[in-house]
């Protein structure tokens, strides 16, 4: 795993970061050493503002362990956020698709996680 | 050239103290036996997988166990589309003179062999290690996140996907060897307990044991002329995360080039066999692969287009929501289903007419696809 220079929530930081690549101007979410589009290793870490739109939710009301069963149910989504890449997080369980969202952080099953709320 | 000689399958359900190398030699005991073949003649392998008994040489532990010494063998691992890709493999292998009769083989005891849990857990790994699998999703909520778009791009109702756990529960009562032996509504399926919404409990294949297995040879073994037509694979992602958009999805290209390599229009498909992990699963696919149009493959349930006795027969053995799903011998039952009606040999779930089939497998998150063509020679 590439170590992110700009710290986010996978390393337990109140954050979400995507690559944005200085050859072919993609972004994308997943963190490596290149750009997945264009092969070129001039990739940079950027933080994400933080706001998007629901692409899919689903609501998880039966989970594997014991751990994530103390939080059921709770809302998996989908999100295209502003940058232009599309992330899993988890949101609020009345999210529809289409809705524009923030996010904010919490802990689950004794990890940083993104939590995506409705903006009004 | 390769022919679908022999096939074999387990019942699925509880094979309570049978190991996974058990349920694979019983099936291709089955399957070999069906070909009319010995097992020393048998000189190819194929395997899938076992998360029960997870092995770096699975293909060499099962000819060991089973007694033969091949001259070619591995495992193939792709989920849901391992069963498929096994059987593309194989006629390449097979029609480049390579191997003579490639047995492909697969069998799991999932359901007694762990516990339901483990089994969710396992298969979630599917899942991005750092992006997905800490936010605690499961298989069906990766289907669930699918489910929620496919229905909102296209009008599709919870009620239109029950319709498709009805008929393949209809179709498993006609089959002694299914995991469900009792009918179901669509109203029982609404009634479910939910699991990752807008999924329910009967919207999701269940765990099982069981093992199915075919051989595919260069030249026919006997009377029954079973024929790889073509076939074609696609792979977009492997993530739900980094899927394409719903019209880009795998199905499509792979059932394209599945036509070009094949020669054949879905006009000229008597039979269909499509992966249905998920009541969703199949209703994409058969929208995807061309046989109904988007958001009207319910409608087509509705109607008896799907039926045993309808113009298109489906999964007549019931597919992984009534049938069962053992893993890799899950999707391969359906294989087996698909040359037992094209030999006439379905017995009471016989169709008219399954003079060409088409055949699909999905894995991952609609992530792998292998679209296949089988045609009967006479």
């Amino acid at each position: 795993m590439t170590v992110s220079s700009v710290p986010d929530w996978t390393s337990g930081h109140e954050a979400v970061t995507y690559q944005v690549c200085g050859s072919c101007g993609g972004s994308q979410y997943f963190r490596r050493a290149f750009c997945a589009a264009c092969g070129s290793a001039d990739i940079a870490d950027r933080q994400a503002s933080g706001e998007g739109t629901v692409y899919a939710t689903s609501l998880v009301c039966r989970a594997a362990t014991e751990q994530t069963r103390a939080h059921v149910p709770y809302n998996i989504v989908l999100v295209d956020i502003a940058e232009g890449c599309r992330m899993m997080a988890h949101g609020d369980a009345t999210l529809a698709i289409g809705d524009t969202v923030s996010v904010r952080f919490t802990q689950f099953a004794g990890q940083l996680v993104p939590y995506f709320e409705k903006v009004r | 050239m390769s022919f679908i000689t022999g096939v074999g399958l387990t019942p699925f359900g509880k094979h309570a103290g049978s190991s996974s190398l058990d349920l694979m030699s019983r099936a291709a005991e089955l399957a070999i036996t069906d070909a009319g073949l010995r097992r020393a003649e048998i000189d190819g392998i194929l395997c899938g997988y076992s998360t029960v008994s997870p092995h770096i040489m699975l293909a060499i532990v099962f000819a060991e166990h089973f007694g033969i010494t091949p001259s070619y063998a591995h495992a193939v691992q792709v989920g849901g589309a391992t069963g498929l890709a096994m059987a593309m493999l194989a006629h390449h292998l097979v029609d480049a003179g390579v191997v003579r009769h490639m047995l492909v083989v697969s069998g799991e005891n999932r359901l007694t062999g762990q516990s339901r849990d483990a089994s969710i857990l396992a298969l979630a790994q599917v899942g991005h290690p750092v992006y997905e699998v800490p936010l605690g999703p499961t298989i069906p909520a990766y289907y669930g996140l699918v489910a929620s778009r496919y229905m909102h791009e296209f009008n599709v109702t919870q009620e239109d996907l029950a319709e498709f756990a009805v008929l393949m529960r209809q179709h498993a009562l006609a089959h002694p060897g299914a995991q469900f032996h009792d009918a179901i509504t669509v109203t029982d399926v609404m009634a479910s307990k939910p699991v990752a919404l807008p999924l329910k409990l009967l919207d999701c294949c269940p765990v099982s044991d069981g093992g199915a297995a075919f051989v595919v040879s260069r030249e026919p073994t006997g009377q029954d002329r079973v024929r790889v037509r073509g076939c074609a694979q696609a792979h977009t992602h492997q993530h739900v995360t980094a899927a394409p958009n719903l019209s880009e999805l795998g199905a499509e290209i792979a059932i394209a080039r599945a036509k070009k390599a094949a020669g054949i229009a879905i006009s000229d498909v008597r039979y269909a066999a499509v992966y249905d992990s998920f009541t969703i699963t199949l209703a994409m696919l058969l929208e995807e692969l061309g046989l109904a149009k988007r958001g009207e493959a319910a409608a087509r349930v509705r109607s008896g287009y799907f039926s045993r006795d309808g113009e298109m027969p489906l999964n007549t053995h019931g597919g992984l929501l009534s049938y069962g799903h053992c893993g890799v011998g899950g999707a391969m039952a359906h294989l087996v289903e698909t040359q037992l009606q094209m030999t006439g040999r379905a017995e009471q779930r016989q169709v008219r007419d399954a003079s060409v089939a088409l055949l699909h497998g999905d894995g991952g998150v609609l992530s792998s696809h292998v679209s296949m063509f089988l045609e009967r020679v006479r």
